[in-house]
């Protein structure tokens, strides 16, 4: 969808005009109460479930809890997934072309804020017809724009579910992000972010950002589980190639990573985690940062998950409570770090289940 | 809704309408939603267990998935008019202290407990034998009540920490016990205050 009115970005910068790729499961019902919006984290796109008919091997995402009779059921609630703006796979992103230039946006696409992001999506909600949501989802960074959502558009969003998340990244997670962008950085095919005029893309640093990311993604649990100490050739090779598995899985990870996302828009996207700070505004007050919200909360964390830790969690509930907002918070104990909101758990998914039949019931579907 | 067991019905009469209530150890959620449907009540469950979160959400009750032994970090100074905490302490670890995190969260506590003085289980303990009886129905090696008391033990111990005890209700088998209640009753009921 083409959106032809400027996007006032949080930087200053102004988005000229942008196009949002966005798919959508189930029905709109007649008082367009049951739609629900789907936002995604990292490397995800507008893709959220089910396949495509010409690329069957593509399934969505989030298709374990999105789709017909799963936990987010599309027989009774109308889901829509939005790949955000500075993304890569269809929306206005540094790949697109900057009408100014006619070529490539590259570095100079501005950088964008989960603010942003929410901004362009209630822009698609307002020509999609839908002046409420039922609910707002995601998990990780999704889950940013969830909260967002509650705070930007109070009125707009009857719950939030806002699923191994964080009101804001501790240093560390900070200090992980800028070694991800300094890898692709450096690389010397990055040409200062205008590798596509160059033919060429900054694969490396790439795949070491995608190494480093996914390292986060796994509990140590759960990585020495998988991999342990497990040799690939069942030798120490005495050489820089490939010993361990979790060497290669690793690597593996990267260079699929390489194949299929793009450079700035990891810079980006890293940046608008980094930048994600609603209590900023209240001299770091997060209770004062959420007193605005409307909405109920549904606050999920998993016990294994050391990137956003239940502790992060805590912190969100904790201003909820103070401002006495509706809100169940659920601490999952399930092994498998930060990636677990995308795995199948039972007791994760029949918790999402049963959340999600309280608010159909509330919006009469 | 179908009617709320008898020690439950007593803390619900206890608690004052329109009253923002937390629930420690909330079970299925059953009295929050029974004071928010008849007393306009608001307020959140404090539950471990799994199946029992799942099923506060089924009922519409907001729960808070939290260890108790933990403590009440989550919750502000005197952010509740009650916090309640029913046939649970006994399971605590840390009684004292799940005791003084009520007085801070909440301007009136309400607990409940199963009372180890009832001369059943006296007789019992005469008899040679740690007491096993409808109010604590575990064996000595798989019990979770892990700190038992009697009725006098527990006023002591309010007494230590500052707390005023507003009433006290006593059950045997959900029949209001007021003569000799620390012999005759299976199940105490507090309601106190910050002294």
């Amino acid at each position: 969808m083409h959106f032809a009115a400027p996007l006032p970005l949080k930087s200053g910068a102004v988005l000229p005009a942008f196009d949002l790729v966005y798919e959508t499961y189930g029905t709109l019902n007649a008082a367009r109460s049951n739609a629900v919006l789907v936002c995604h984290a990292l490397n995800a796109s507008h893709h959220v479930a089910g396949i495509h008919a010409d690329a069957p091997k593509s399934v969505g995402w989030w298709d374990n809890m999105v789709g017909p009779g799963k936990p987010l059921d599309t027989n009774r609630f109308f889901v829509i997934g939005v790949n955000n703006p500075g993304s890569c796979f269809g929306s206005t992103g540094p790949k697109s072309i900057n009408p100014a230039t006619g070529k490539p946006w590259g570095a100079d696409f501005p950088v964008v804020t989960v603010e942003d992001w929410v901004e362009a999506q209630a822009r698609l909600a307002d020509v999609l017809g839908i002046e409420t949501f039922a609910a707002v989802m995601g998990g990780s960074l999704g889950g940013m724009q969830a909260m967002q959502w509650s705070l930007s558009y109070p009125q707009r969003i009857r719950h939030a579910l806002v699923i191994a998340s964080t009101p804001k990244l501790s240093a560390q997670n900070i200090a992980f992000n800028d070694v991800a962008r300094q890898a692709i950085i450096t690389d010397p095919d990055f040409h200062g972010g205008h590798y596509y005029e160059h033919g060429v893309v900054p694969r490396r640093g790439l795949r070491v950002a995608r190494m480093i990311g996914h390292i986060t993604y796994l509990s140590d649990d759960d990585m020495a589980e998988k991999f342990g100490r497990a040799l690939r050739g069942g030798n120490y090779g005495f050489d820089f190639e490939v010993d361990f598995e979790i060497e290669s899985y690793l690597r593996y990870q990267g260079d699929k990573f390489s194949d299929y996302f793009d450079a700035n828009t990891y810079l980006r996207i890293t940046k608008a985690l980094d930048y994600f700070d609603p209590a900023a505004a209240f001299g770091g007050d997060l209770t004062q940062a959420l007193a605005s919200t409307q909405a109920d909360f549904l606050v999920v964390s998993f016990t294994t998950d050391w990137r956003f830790s239940p502790v992060r969690s805590h912190e969100i509930v904790r201003a909820l409570l103070n401002n006495k907002r509706a809100v169940t918070y659920a601490e999952i104990n399930a092994p498998h770090g930060h990636d677990a909101f995308l795995l199948d758990d039972a007791r994760y998914h029949a918790l999402v289940r049963t959340y999600f039949e309280r608010i159909a019931q509330e919006v009469g579907v | 809704m179908s009617a709320l067991r008898f020690d439950l019905q007593q803390i619900a009469d206890w608690i004052p309408p329109g009253a923002h209530v937390l629930d420690l150890g909330c079970g299925d959620g059953s009295l929050l939603a029974y004071v928010r449907q008849h007393k306009q009540c608001s307020g959140y469950g404090v539950e471990i267990d799994d199946a029992n979160v799942l099923t506060c959400v089924r009922n519409g009750v907001d729960v808070i998935q939290q260890n108790l032994d933990a403590g009440l970090a989550l919750f502000a100074d005197q952010s509740f008019d009650v916090v309640v905490l029913s046939q649970t302490l006994q399971a605590m670890h840390n009684t004292e202290t799940v005791l003084r995190e009520i007085a801070r969260v909440g301007r009136q506590g309400i607990v409940s407990f199963p009372n180890f003085g009832y001369w059943r289980h006296v007789v019992s303990i005469i008899r040679g034998s740690m007491p096993v009886s409808r109010q604590i129905p575990y064996q000595w090696y798989d019990t979770p009540n892990i700190h038992l008391c009697t009725l006098k033990d527990f006023e002591k111990l309010t007494g230590k920490i500052g707390l005023k005890i507003l009433a006290r209700a006593a059950y045997d088998d959900g029949e209001e016990i007021s003569v000799l209640p620390n012999l005759r009753s299976t199940l105490a009921l507090y309601r106190f205050s910050v002294a």
